[in-house]
Formats: structure tokens, sequence, C-alpha cells
């Protein structure tokens, strides 16, 4: 029978989603534990519709399982556009607070929805979907575990839709990036575990001698997140029917291991698990060998040892003692030029292949994002030196610096990874338009320059703002004022944000259209320039 | 199953490993790169050496520089504090007069007492003093509890209607919602509007009159001018606490609203208070 175990677990899940919700402690684990049994359930009525009781079709097992590839492409793109689209939201609300809405879309709760909504749902999809593919490829395997891929992919959703459904309702750790309760956080390890073995069991049965440079990556990403969320989320329930957890650390012990997830969370998923990503799709685009295969192995060794350690930047002049202040400032000098290491592999890659950014755009996008994160790893170093740091801490040259690594290499990457992905996994000879993609490239490139530009030159006057005492010793500024101060550029950056987002919006057309199977009718890239007809 | 090439490109072969595809060149590490590696290594190391770096059992290194940033923060407080000390010790001796008469201490005791509005007071009183709904505009000359500098100094210090300080300023108009009848409450409303501008209907601001004279004028006097005494606000110019036209005065008059103010002596100090009242009294109001 076609989904009976599906079916029953689902249906007994949902019945215990039920009882909780009975025994709630509090109304927002009520809220959230009814959202989980319709969930559940309305899962479970899906399958029983598509029921059948003739044996299932054996999978060929030499075949590639490209199914929860196919499904997590599509959650990239879907995820992208609501995490941006709350991320817009919010900016807006930064520059006219009266946008607020009391009290489920208040800044206060719509800003994890962004932050989570990108780096974990569209991030996240990306990177599963991504790693499942290239680990297929490169090992020349099937993936391991039959359904369990499955699982990992509606799983990951389950813990996107609990995530951001508590967020509204107010139901939060407070810790930045790591916002879910105990009991979302103790699915995603379970998720997690099972994308591991996934992951770890394709490459165990694979029929290549080596492993690839971007596997290697992907397990490093894997890994180190599953170590990171569970150490950082290690808390005690207040009772198992209520949404609220005591962390088991506290004071500046809690706050350094929040920051050594956070800064790890930006290390091992948003670089090293992006790198996985480049390392496969830049060459493969490009059609050109490796550059180097001595600098991967070194620069990912140095990447993995030194990251973990250049957390407690977050924590410059705080209470943390001053020497694991000094620690986490000089190993992050000393990550510069590991992480350098990735975009002279990538853009190195290239060289033969230059003509290409000429007529395609998609590696005009992988170019763009080795650009923006050798800026962005470059900044990053430059920002954990204390004396830059006394400046750029708390204020919005730290979100910029987010930004462009995040809308630049991240979002690039990730795009430039989609448009090689869709026209293969749908067997369409090629996308519906290139010049869709040009336009996104130029619409997401002009975003990322305005947001990041904006956000360096607000950040900046507004440290300096903070600061700055008249001759006779007192601050110049009172708090309002600099927020004052701040209005112009939170528009501007709410206008980079919608540049950004039209671009993904036309992606996601893009893709649509060539799921399809349409072609659009266009002049290729790079060809004939249209004849101008003369003046009359 | 190696299979080295050499790229026709740049005439470097492969390693041989073939992955979907992609092969890898045998380049060697770029100079620049590992040079810059291997500088960064040097300067974290010799940075650990200077500066507080490696943990031990009971301690960590301190190192060659003996540096702490806590000790780093009580040299730049105590630099600022002795810079000034010239100042802040005069304003602490001598009286709020002595002050405004001193041509280097007004205008250092006005910068210092800007600094603490911003911190302390811009939140109600608005950073600009320029007030409020309910929060009096600090730059006109329309004091509730008087202008001059021991007026005000009262005022900061003890605050107004604020019950932790035994010293504070004290009066509560009563509610007359439970004294006057609605149309009597109209009608008075209308007469105080019409002390400083139209009212809506002449009339009505004429029968308001007597109730105004038995009920309000105790404390508002006579004229409706107000009484410094008890905080009682001048009615007869054009300034509203809790804003103009004959709907505001209504609601004042049937449920009044009081405003607090916090004791600032305790929280402040003296001398910061002194400031603050040389500050407030420079705005264009002082008496």
């Amino acid at each position: 029978m076609r989904y009976g175990a599906e079916i029953v677990a689902l249906g007994l899940a949902a019945f215990g989603a039920l009882i909780a919700a009975a025994m709630a402690q509090d109304d927002p684990f009520r809220a959230h534990m009814w959202i989980l049994f319709f969930l559940l359930a309305g899962s479970a009525g899906i399958l029983l519709r598509r029921t059948s009781f003739e044996p299932a079709p054996p999978a060929d097992p030499s075949a590639y399982m490209d199914g929860p590839i196919r499904y997590g492409v599509i959650a990239t793109i879907f995820w992208g556009v609501v995490g941006m689209i709350a991320g817009l939201v919010i900016a807006l609300q930064l520059a006219f607070p009266d946008l607020d809405v009391q009290p489920w879309f208040n800044f206060g709760r719509l800003r994890p929805v962004h932050t989570s909504g990108v780096v974990f749902a569209f991030g996240g999809n990306a990177l599963i979907a991504t790693s499942l593919y290239v680990v297929q490829r490169t090992s020349r395997a099937r993936l391991f575990g039959g359904d369990l891929a499955w699982f990992v992919f509606w799983g990951y959703q389950l813990f996107i839709v609990m995530a951001a459904s508590g967020y509204l309702l107010g139901i939060t750790e407070s810790r930045e990036y790591a916002e879910p309760e105990w009991y979302v956080d103790i699915w995603l390890t379970i998720v997690w575990v099972a994308y591991l073995v996934v992951f770890l069991g394709t490459i165990v049965k694979r029929k290549e001698p080596h492993i690839y440079v971007a596997n290697w990556f992907y397990l490093s990403f894997i890994v180190t997140i599953a170590m990171l969320h569970v150490v950082n989320n290690l808390s005690m329930p207040v009772s198992i029917f209520s949404s609220k957890s005591y962390s088991a650390f506290s004071g500046v012990q809690d706050a350094l291991t929040q920051w050594w997830y956070g800064h790890n969370a930006v290390g091992f998923f948003l670089t090293a698990g992006f790198l996985g990503m480049m390392y496969y799709f830049v060459p493969k685009q490009a059609n050109r060998p490796i550059y180097s295969y001595r600098l991967s192995i070194i620069h990912f060794w140095a990447l993995i040892f030194l990251y973990i350690w250049a957390g407690p930047h977050h924590l410059h002049y705080t209470a943390l003692p001053d020497w694991a202040q000094t620690l986490g400032m000089v190993f992050s000098i000393m990550l510069w030029m590991p992480s350098w290491g990735g975009m002279i592999n990538g853009l190195m890659t290239l060289s033969g292949a230059w003509d290409k950014l000429r007529t395609d755009p998609i590696i005009r996008m992988m170019v763009m994002a080795l650009a923006f994160y050798g800026m962005s790893t470059f900044e990053g170093p430059m920002m954990s030196i204390k004396t830059v740091n006394s400046l750029s801490h708390y204020t919005d040259w730290t979100i910029g610096h987010v930004h462009s690594g995040a809308l630049g290499w991240v979002g690039m990457i990730t795009f430039g990874a989609i448009y090689f992905l869709v026209p293969r996994l749908w067997n369409r000879e090629r996308l519906y338009s290139l010049r869709l993609v040009n336009w996104h490239f130029w619409l997401a490139t002009l975003g990322i320059v305005v947001y990041a530009a904006v956000m360096w030159v607000s950040g900046i006057m507004q440290g300096l703002m903070w600061r700055e005492y008249d001759e006779q010793g007192f601050l110049v500024y009172s708090f309002a004022e600099t927020v004052a101060a701040m209005h112009p550029y939170y528009v501007m950056r709410a206008l980079g944000g919608l540049l950004y987002l039209s671009g993904v919006l036309i992606m996601a057309w893009n893709v649509a259209m060539t799921i399809r199977g349409h072609q659009r009718k266009e002049v290729p890239m790079g060809g004939e320039a249209p004849a101008f007809a003369p003046a009359e | 199953m190696s299979d080295k090439q050499v790229d026709k490109l740049g005439g470097v072969e492969t390693t041989g490993h073939v992955w979907d595809g992609i092969r890898e060149l045998n380049n060697p590490l770029p100079r620049w790169w590992l040079w810059t590696f291997y500088a960064t290594i040097l300067w974290a190391i010799g940075y650990t050496v200077l500066y507080p770096a490696w943990p031990l059992v009971t301690h960590a290194t301190r190192g060659v520089f003996g540096f702490s940033s806590r000790a780093d923060l009580r040299t730049s407080l105590d630099d600022a504090t002795r810079a000034q000390a010239r100042y802040v010790d005069a304003i602490r001796s001598r009286s709020l007069a002595d002050i405004e008469a001193d041509n280097e201490l007004r205008p250092f005791a006005i910068a210092a007492g800007a600094a603490a509005f911003k911190v302390n007071c811009s939140q109600c009183h608005g950073s600009g003093a320029q007030g409020g709904n309910g929060y009096p505009n600090l730059n006109d000359d329309d004091w509730l509890w008087g202008g001059d500098l021991s007026s005000i100094y009262q005022t900061i210090s003890h605050g107004i209607r604020y019950e932790a300080d035994a010293d504070t300023r004290q009066s509560e108009m009563p509610a007359f919602r439970d004294v006057l009848k609605p149309d009597q409450i109209k009608a008075v409303a209308s007469y105080v509007v019409s002390l400083s501008g139209t009212p809506r209907n002449p009339e009505l601001a004429v029968k308001g009159k007597p109730v105004f004279e038995q009920n309000c004028a105790a404390c508002h006097g006579p004229e409706g001018r107000g009484g410094r005494q008890v905080g009682a606000p001048n009615l007869a110019d054009a300034i509203w606490l809790y804003g103009p036209g004959e709907e505001a005065v209504e609601r004042q008059v049937e449920s009044p609203r009081h405003g607090v103010m916090p004791a600032w002596q305790v929280r402040l100090g003296d001398t910061t208070v002194k400031e603050l009242t040389v500050f407030v009294h420079s705005l264009g109001g002082g008496e």
C-alpha cells in the first residue's frame, strides 16, 4: 500500500498535536499546536487521497533520485520570495514605524521571520537541494536511504513553518538566528540527523575513488551545524506542554555560546555550505577545471579550523574577558586568506572562460557572487579588529556587511545554481529566457550596491554620532537624534531591497515558464545588436 | 582511474581526478596568498604575546603590554573627569545665582545640562525641549511652577506628583464630572477658550463665566492667569498642555489628567540638577 506507513505516522502525530493543544500550559503553545495539528492532519488527508493498493513500482537503483531536489528548488524560490518580502516590510517599518501591525506583524516578530526565512528557509533549502544533487553526480551513486530524502525535505519544511508561525505568535528563545523554541529545535535535530545519514550514506557508497571538494564543504556544513544547533539550544522547558524554556547557560557564558553559534551559522551555513555549491556549479557552468586542487585542500582545512574560534569578535567591549576577545579577533584576521582561497579558486577557474561573461548571465551571477564573497570576507576580518569594531559595533554597518554577504554571495551563487539546475532537473532544452536572467542579474546587483553603500554611510554616520563629544567633553547627540538622522538611509535601503526582490520575482517567473516547457523567442545574449532605424 | 591531462590554455597538468566531468588543475598555491596567510599568522602570534590571550588553568596570559579593557576604560573616564573637574567642582560648591553670573561657568553648565537633558529628559520633553501633548514646552515663558532658577531647581530636584519624594510638588485638579452638569462643563470650557481665542459659541462662553468664577478661579485666578503655588496652568494664553479647543478643555474639566515628573536629585545628584537648571533656564523663558 502506497503511503500506508506515512499516513499512520502523520495521523498519530496529528493526534499527539491535538493532545498537546488540549494540555497546553500557555496560549501561544495552544495556538501553535493547533497549527501543527492542521498541518499534519491536512498532510495525512492529502496522502489518503493519493494512496493506492497496488505495489509501488521499484525504484531504479542506478538512476539518480531527483524528486526531492525538484521540490527543493521550488521551495528555495518560494521561501526566498517570502523571506525577502518580510525583509522589505521590516525595512519599511524601520523607515515608517506606523507600518507596525500589532501584535503579529510588528517589527520584533517579523524580523526573525525575515532572517530565518532567508537564511534557513531560502538558503537551507538551496543547500539541501544542491547538496543532494551534487553528491549523487560526484559520487555516481543514488541517494542513500530511499525515501529518507523525502522525509528530510518535508521535515525541513515543517520546521520552517513551525518556526515562522511561532515567531508571529510571539514564541521565541530570543537567541539570534536560533529563535525557535525547544520542541521545534528537537524536530530540526531529527531532520538534520536524517539529512546527515542521506548525505554521508551516499558518499560511503560512492563509485568514485575520491570525494569531491564540494562534498567536503557540504559535509563540514552538515556536521558543524548539527553540533552548533544542539549545543546552543540546550535548554529546559518549563513544561512539556509549554512554549517557554530556559537556556542551560547564563550571563557571559550564554552570550559566548550564542555567538559561537551565531558566527558559525555564518561560517558553516552561509560560507562553507555555499562554497560547496560554488565548487560544483562554477566549473560545470564555465566548463573549466578547478584552478588548484592544492589550494582547495589547504583553504578548506584552514577555513574550518579557524572559523570555529572567531565568534568572540561579536562580543568586543562587553563583559567577555579580554583574552577571549583577543583570540576572537586574531582568529578572524587569520581567517582572511583561507576565505579568499575559495574566491581565488572560483575566479581562477574562469580563466580561459572569461569571454563567457559576455554571453552567459549565469556566469556573470557567479562572478558577482565570488566578488561579493571576497569583499565581505575582507570586510569581516577588518570589522573584527577592535579599533574598527569600536566604531562599527551595534551600527547598521554590521547589517550592511551581512547583506553584502547574504545578497551578494549567498543569493547570487544560489540563483546561478538554480538557473543551472532547472533545465536539467525538468529535462528542458534551455531556460525560458536568458535575457530575463540578465535582468535579474542587473536588478540584484543594483539592489545590493544600493543596500550596502547606504548601510556603510548610515552605519558609519550612526557610529560617529553616538561617540561625538563636544570640546567640553559632553555627548553631542541624543539617541533619538541619531535615529532621526537614519531616516533617509532607511528609505533608500528599502529601495535596494525592492530592487533585489524584483529580480527574484523575475527568476520565479522564468523558472515557472521553464518548468512548464516554454521557450521565449529572443535574440541570443551577446548576439547581433538590434538595427537602429534611421532618424526621420 | 588516473586520467591526467594537460590543460590546453595554461599548459598545467590536471590531478587525474574526474567527477561528473569536473577536473582539477594541479596549480600550486598562489605565492601572494600563501605569504599573506603566513603574515596574518605571524601577526596573530605577535598580538597574542602583547595582549591578554591564552587561557591557562586559573587565569589567562596578561600580555607584554599588560592591557586590560577595564583599566583602559577606567583611565579614559578618569581623564574625562579630570578635564572637567575645575568646572564641576565650582558648580558643586557655588550657588545657582553665582553660576548664572559667571561667564566661564554658565556656558559649561549649559553644555553639561544639555547633555544630561538628552539622556534623561528628552524622552518626554522632546530633544528640542519643545514638549508635547501632556508634556510642557520648556522653551516658552509659560511656567506651571515658576521659571526662575530656584523654582526650576526645585521642580527638577523633587519632581511633580512623584510619590516617592516627600518634597515633590503636589496638586490635583478635581474631576468636575461629579460636580458640574454636562451643560455647565460645556459652558465653562467655552469660556476658557474665549480667554485666549474665539469660542465656537460666544453666547455659551458668557454663560460659562459665572461657573468659572465659582469653581475654577480659586486655583486658576479670577482672570484665569493660573497660580504657580499649585501649578495651575495659565488659561488666558494660547498655550495648551492637553491640546487646544473646546473638546480638549471639556475632557480636562470632566476627568483631568495629572502629569507626573520624577524626582532627579536622588538619581543624578545635585551637580547635574544644577546644570540642568541653568540649561532649562537658558532655553528662552527663564525668569
